[in-house]
């Protein structure tokens, strides 16, 4: 017991020194635990930079080795690009001076060929030259038609002319205008005239007028008339008259006698009187009937019809007038005609 | 009905009022001699037509026209055309009285004079504008003046042509109905008939037909009328020529394929005659025609210098004295010398250059004629190389037209050393070194360019001022004694 109790007179203290002990290791407890983690961490820090500094090394050599390998590679594909640039840009040189050539020759002889073009301008010149003359001919064709029927109109005016001056030619007796004996020979009027037909006074037959001139108004017009007008003012009288216009009209009828009235009595001995005189004019010799000395020789003698026949007495007027014909004869075949007749008749 | 000067004094009794009811007269030939005395007032003068209308003549005129003789048939279409001709307002008035159907109906007429008179009424209404001319067509007229063209009276077939001419010169569509109604192959069979007026209408016609579009043009030259066209060149008659040219220049105007087609024909050759047997505005067209056929391509531009295209064409340019003509035929040498140096060797040894720069310089000129001469000067000048025809330009020419005469200088003479030479020796240099120009500008580096060819002591030498710089230098020299 004096243990127990000395035991619980330690106790408060024990409990004291305990409290005080853990107190005490408390204490340094936190510092000792705070070194130690100190220490371990410091430790275990060396332990992984340790670590750490292997796997770098490590890995270096890996990536060292890796990146090697992609430039490399790289590398490569960026050889093979220029020498495909180069090769290319080679390529494109010769084929420029391929195109070059071809362009060029191709130009000079298909588009602008110059020798094509310098022949197609002679071609064109010589064919202008051929143009010009045939225009020219027809040209000259042209005028030589003018000149012809100008001088056709002018001969035919001359023409007219002499045929109108048929009294001026010349006469054995009497030289004509154009036939002045002091020339050598007659003058071409004279000829001309020698030549031509007297003209015979006729009316010229009206020269047909142009379409165009009608609106023109270059000549007076005549409109068919059919009927006389009436006279203007004349108001119509009242009463059951006649048209004005039908009296005027049956009034002043022209005359239009036939033909027996027209004629004069004494027309018949007239119109012989007549041809008598134009046989007298027109007639050239008085003497119609004059011989001319060799026109006799060449007759031919005609004997006269005693002297052509037999040296007979000719048997007409005499024995007989006309011909006679027996088998023509009727006489005896009338009675059986009549004979027919009467058979008929029954 | 005689026709007098003063014949408005008819006006003031009011000679329409009195003239009005003759042409209801029971005798024929008092309307018919009305008629034609309507005709002649109206065709004298267009106060007297417009008179004809207001006093509503027209009405009766047309609602008579059909039933009444051929006489009266001409006189009506006389009073039409007379009344028609002087201005569109008066032709529309005709138009609206209903006057074109019975001019048509009047076509279909057996006598020829009437189809004459009233072809004549309907070509002088069409000739105004476009829309009377679709009127005339839409009222039919086309097939049956077609018809009329075949018929054997000339006057008739004049007529016909004209007014088909007067038609089709306002619009393809007109220039179109023309052609479906197969007019081209009557008109071209045409071309070969001996009367000089008929040909002159014809060629008109075609012309009028073939200006507005390439395929017009091609179913005209289709029709074969090359090389018939050329002899038509040659015909005595003045209009005919020019017809004739006028027809070949609205082909050419189209396609390089049509002007190849005339070269090829000996076209160029027979204008290029035509122009040098003619004078005044009947060059005209001809002259044209060259000048479209050059400026489509190099080779045609070398067809016609070789067919000698280019001395008829200096002869215009000298002789004429129309304004017009000279700045066409300036246009024309533009075309032909425009392409390559050749071409422009060629105008410029014609020596036509100082010609023409006289004209741009000369005041008197029109400004038609002096934008012409200078468009063909520059033209030329750009492509020259024939030094000496430059040379004389140096002296006199503008500052713009020199600027590109010095330019030429400046881009043959370094290459060339006996220009060089000449060109010293012709007093160009010297030329050149009076010249004051803007520093920087274009002719200041043709000049400079020019300077650099030659050793810097001839180029001082010919500098303005050098005898006073060397008179100074003797008079401040000291001999040494």
């Amino acid at each position: 017991m004096a243990t127990l109790a000395r035991l619980r007179a330690r106790l408060p203290a024990l409990r004291e020194e305990c409290f005080r002990r853990n107190g005490a290791v408390d204490e340094y407890r936190k510092k000792e635990y705070k070194a130690a983690v100190k220490i371990q961490s410091w430790f275990r820090g060396c332990r992984v930079r340790a670590y750490i500094r292997y796997l770098n090394s490590v890995i270096i050599i890996i990536q060292k080795w890796w990146r090697g390998y992609q430039g490399r590679r790289y590398f490569r594909k960026m050889v093979e690009t220029a020498y495909f640039i180069m090769k290319m840009n080679f390529y494109n040189e010769m084929a420029v001076r391929i195109q070059k050539r071809w362009r060029g020759y191709y130009v000079r002889k298909y588009t602008h060929n110059y020798y094509a073009l310098k022949k197609y301008l002679e071609a064109i010149s010589v064919n202008n030259e051929i143009v010009r003359k045939e225009l020219n001919e027809y040209a000259e064709m042209r005028e030589k038609e003018k000149k012809k029927k100008d001088l056709e109109k002018k001969e035919k005016e001359k023409d007219h002319q002499a045929r109108k001056m048929h009294y001026l030619l010349s006469t054995e007796q009497i030289a004509g205008v154009y036939n002045s004996p002091f020339r050598k020979s007659p003058d071409p009027m004279e000829l001309l005239l020698r030549k031509s037909k007297p003209l015979s006074h006729r009316q010229q037959p009206a020269k047909n007028h142009l379409i165009c001139d009608w609106s023109n108004c270059t000549r007076s017009l005549t409109f068919p008339t059919a009927q006389p007008l009436p006279p203007i003012g004349r108001q119509k009288p009242q009463g059951p008259f006649r048209d004005t216009a039908e009296v005027l009209q049956q009034r002043y009828k022209p005359l239009e006698p036939t033909l027996r009235v027209a004629a004069s009595i004494n027309s018949l001995e007239k119109a012989r009187e007549e041809i008598k005189r134009e046989e007298w004019r027109n007639c050239v010799h008085d003497n119609e009937f004059l011989p001319f000395s060799s026109y006799h020789k060449k007759e031919k003698y005609d004997p006269s019809i005693h002297r052509s026949g037999r040296y007979d007495q000719e048997t007409y007027g005499i024995k007989h007038f006309r011909e006679v014909q027996p088998k023509k004869w009727i006489a005896d075949k009338l009675l059986e005609w009549s004979g027919m007749w009467n058979t008929s008749q029954i | 009905m005689t026709l007098s000067g003063d014949a408005c004094f008819l006006l003031r009794p009011g000679v329409m009022a009195l003239l009005r009811p003759l042409l209801l007269d029971v005798v024929p030939t008092i309307q018919q001699t009305a008629a034609l005395a309507l005709g002649r007032l109206a065709n004298y003068n267009d106060d007297l037509a417009e008179a004809v209308v207001k006093g509503d003549i027209l009405p009766q005129l047309v609602c008579s026209l059909s039933e009444q003789n051929r006489f009266y048939k001409k006189a009506a279409a006389f009073v039409l055309r007379a009344v028609g001709k002087h201005s569109p307002q008066l032709a529309q008035a005709i138009v609206q009285c209903g006057g074109l159907e019975t001019l048509v109906i009047c076509l279909e007429d057996f006598d020829p004079g009437v189809k004459e008179a009233a072809a004549w009424a309907l070509g002088y209404i069409a000739r105004h504008n476009s829309e009377l001319s679709q009127a005339v067509v839409d009222a039919g007229a086309v097939p049956l003046l077609v018809l009329c063209i075949q018929e054997p009276e000339i006057a008739l077939k004049r007529i016909a042509a004209s007014t088909l001419s007067d038609i089709s010169k306002h619009s393809p569509e007109l220039a179109q109905t023309v052609v479906d109604a197969g007019a081209i192959a009557h008109l071209a069979q045409m071309i070969l008939n001996p009367d000089a007026k008929l040909k002159r209408q014809v060629l008109s016609a075609l012309s009028q037909i073939a200006k507005h579009s390439v395929d017009l043009a091609e179913l005209v030259v289709e029709a074969e009328i090359f090389p018939v066209v050329l002899t038509c060149l040659k015909d005595s008659d003045e209009y005919v020529k020019k017809n004739g040219a006028t027809l070949i220049r609205e082909i050419a105007k189209h396609t390089p394929e049509l002007s190849q087609l005339i070269v090829n024909a000996g076209g160029v050759a027979a204008v290029i005659d035509c122009i040098g047997s003619c004078r005044g505005t009947v060059r005209l067209p001809g002259i044209m025609m060259l000048g479209y056929v050059a400026a489509h391509s190099e080779n045609l531009s070398m067809a016609v210098i070789i067919s000698k295209g280019i001395p008829p064409l200096c002869t215009c340019l000298m002789e004429e004295n129309e304004d017009h003509i000279k700045a066409a035929a300036a246009w024309a040498l533009g075309q032909v010398g425009r392409h390559t140096p050749e071409h422009a060797r060629a105008v410029a040894v014609a020596n036509v250059l100082p010609t023409l720069l006289s004209m741009y310089m000369d005041t008197h000129s029109s400004e038609d004629l002096q934008v012409k001469t200078k468009k063909a000067l520059k033209n030329i000048l750009q492509k020259c190389t024939y030094l000496p025809a430059l040379e004389p330009l140096l002296h006199d020419a503008p500052p713009n037209i020199l600027k590109h005469i010095v330019g030429q200088f400046s881009k043959v003479l370094p290459h060339d050393s006996k220009a060089r030479r000449l060109f010293v020796t012709t007093g160009g240099l010297k030329k050149v070194q009076e010249i004051k120009a803007e520093p920087g500008s274009l002719l200041q580096e043709y000049i400079n360019t020019i300077n650099n060819c030659y050793p810097e002591e001839i180029v001082r030498y010919y500098s303005p001022g050098y005898s006073e710089i060397l008179l100074e230098r003797v008079e401040n020299y000291h001999p040494v004694l």
